[in-house]
């Protein structure tokens, strides 16, 4: 079942009367890395949830396939900011995502084992996966989804709450399953990491998309004015004191 | 000596002589609540869980019956268990009333609920966190509610010696299904009660004895293994 172009309308999610979301337009095309950036409460892993289908919408439309179609049962993943580490090795937690879609015992193995090679954890496949440090529990995360070889993978602040050398060894696989023909759509707020892994930037603030732009467009010449206060650090600050 | 150290010793020295009597009521109350807890985890874990992963209509009422359940009087699920399987009742063909395998009944539906309810409770709190992730990957509901159980195993320890505890403990259910019968439905517990109003204060202690070492026992072991599993799995 086809997933791109994803085409995103008026998406709207309002739990208790709240605007979580407040009209989300957003198109993805085929490849490439998009980031989305944005204060606190911008509503983007929310929206992240929202096209994974975790969230139902409270009003607007997603189309997949640019034909109107319905979300695809596989293709799409995500990987969440405190990845799920079940009380297992890690080769049986890299797999984990292989069991739903009937891949038999010996072939997970023999995927497991060549994908925690690729993200360098061959040597740990059978310690318990609780034993991992946050940077590498979070390349686990990364590879389990990989492993599902999906067409859109969602990221939602992945390396969060890690030191640089973690973060970089986490973007260095982003990149490889970016080259491995996934889409990636992924939440950061480390605007370095923007400029170093995104193609383009969707800016989120009050829930909405105020701008998407290619990376180099949007730091030299934010469209939106939430945009370039974000750049300058101070739109949090502004809406802070507005919102009081 | 005072009658209290002479019937303490008298109940060592049936202990130390390993007297056949005493044998036949540990091995025989084992047997019963052994098989009472093998069936209450096969029944009691998976139930908690399903309920802790399910979304259905009256989904909290369940709970709070499970919950209140825990506290279901003995002598009431005995009765009960007595009228299903008296000549008169439903399965009354079965001829098991005043059996082990009676005794074996009344105590799995004692500690179902109990088993039930702490799954529930843990898994409840696990399925919280890992939702979202089993969601995305597509696992069916049984597939989530497999794995849950597997990776609360260490935990689920504790649901599965609540369930023995009760069990082994329990004397209401099993004096009246199995009737207390010397050398066929004769467990630790009916045993104590019997001996203690016949003055028998011996026997009474020697197996009250044995009944909180195997609890203390196997509440040590638990512990242990659950340290052991914290350290491998985290």
């Amino acid at each position: 079942m086809p997933i791109f172009p994803l085409s995103i309308h008026d998406l709207r999610f309002a739990p208790d009367g709240r605007e979580v979301l407040a009209g989300v337009d957003l198109e993805l095309g085929e490849e490439g890395i998009t980031l989305v950036l944005g204060p606190n409460g911008a509503g983007k892993s929310v929206l992240l949830r929202t096209i994974c289908g975790l969230i139902e919408p409270s009003a607007g439309r997603m189309a997949w396939g640019g034909a109107g179609g319905a979300r695809p049962e596989q293709g799409v993943m995500m990987v969440f900011q405190r990845p799920m580490m079940l009380r297992m090795s890690v080769l049986d937690n890299v797999v984990l995502g292989l069991k739903p879609l009937g891949v038999a015992g010996a072939e997970q193995r023999r995927r497991g084992v060549e994908m925690l090679e690729r993200v360098g954890l061959a040597d740990r496949a059978g310690d318990s996966a609780r034993q991992l440090s946050g940077g590498e529990q979070q390349r686990l995360a990364l590879a389990r989804a990989w492993l599902t070889k999906p067409r859109l993978l969602l990221l939602d602040e992945p390396t969060a709450s890690l030191d640089p050398s973690a973060s970089a060894a986490v973007e260095r696989i982003i990149r490889e399953i970016r080259t491995d023909g996934t889409r990636i759509l992924m939440v950061t707020h480390n605007l370095g990491q923007a400029t170093r892994l995104g193609d383009d930037i969707v800016f989120m603030a009050g829930g909405r998309v105020c701008e998407h732009t290619p990376v180099r467009a949007f730091f030299a010449r934010p469209r939106s004015e939430e945009a370039r206060l974000f750049i300058q650090g101070e739109l949090p600050w502004r809406m802070r004191f507005q919102g009081a | 000596m005072s009658a209290f150290a002479a019937t303490f010793s008298d109940a060592l020295s049936l202990l130390a002589h390993f007297d056949h009597s005493v044998l036949e009521i540990v091995a025989l109350s084992l047997q019963v609540s052994g098989a009472a807890v093998v069936l209450g985890t096969l029944i009691g874990l998976p139930l908690g869980a399903c309920i802790a992963v399910g979304r259905f209509p009256g989904k909290t009422t369940l709970s709070v019956l499970i919950n209140g359940m825990m506290g279901l009087p003995s002598v009431v699920v005995g009765v009960v268990v007595y009228l299903i399987l008296s000549r008169s009742g439903p399965f009354g063909a079965l001829g098991m009333l005043y059996s082990p395998a009676a005794m074996v009944v009344a105590q799995t539906l004692l500690v179902v609920p109990l088993m039930a309810a702490i799954t529930r409770q843990v898994v409840e709190d696990v399925w919280a966190r890992y939702a979202e992730e089993l969601q995305v990957m597509r696992f069916s509901w049984w597939d989530s509610v497999t794995t849950l159980l597997h990776d609360c195993r260490h935990s689920l320890v504790v649901a599965v010696l609540a369930g023995l505890g009760r069990a082994m403990s329990e004397v209401g259910a099993v004096m009246i299904v199995g009737g207390n019968i010397d050398g066929a439905t004769r467990v630790m517990t009916t045993a104590i009660a019997l001996e203690t109003s016949k003055g028998d204060l011996a026997l009474a202690i020697a197996l009250g004895m044995v009944l909180i070492v195997i609890i203390l026992a196997l509440n040590a072991l638990a512990y242990v293994l659950r340290q052991w599993a914290m350290r491998r799995f985290g």
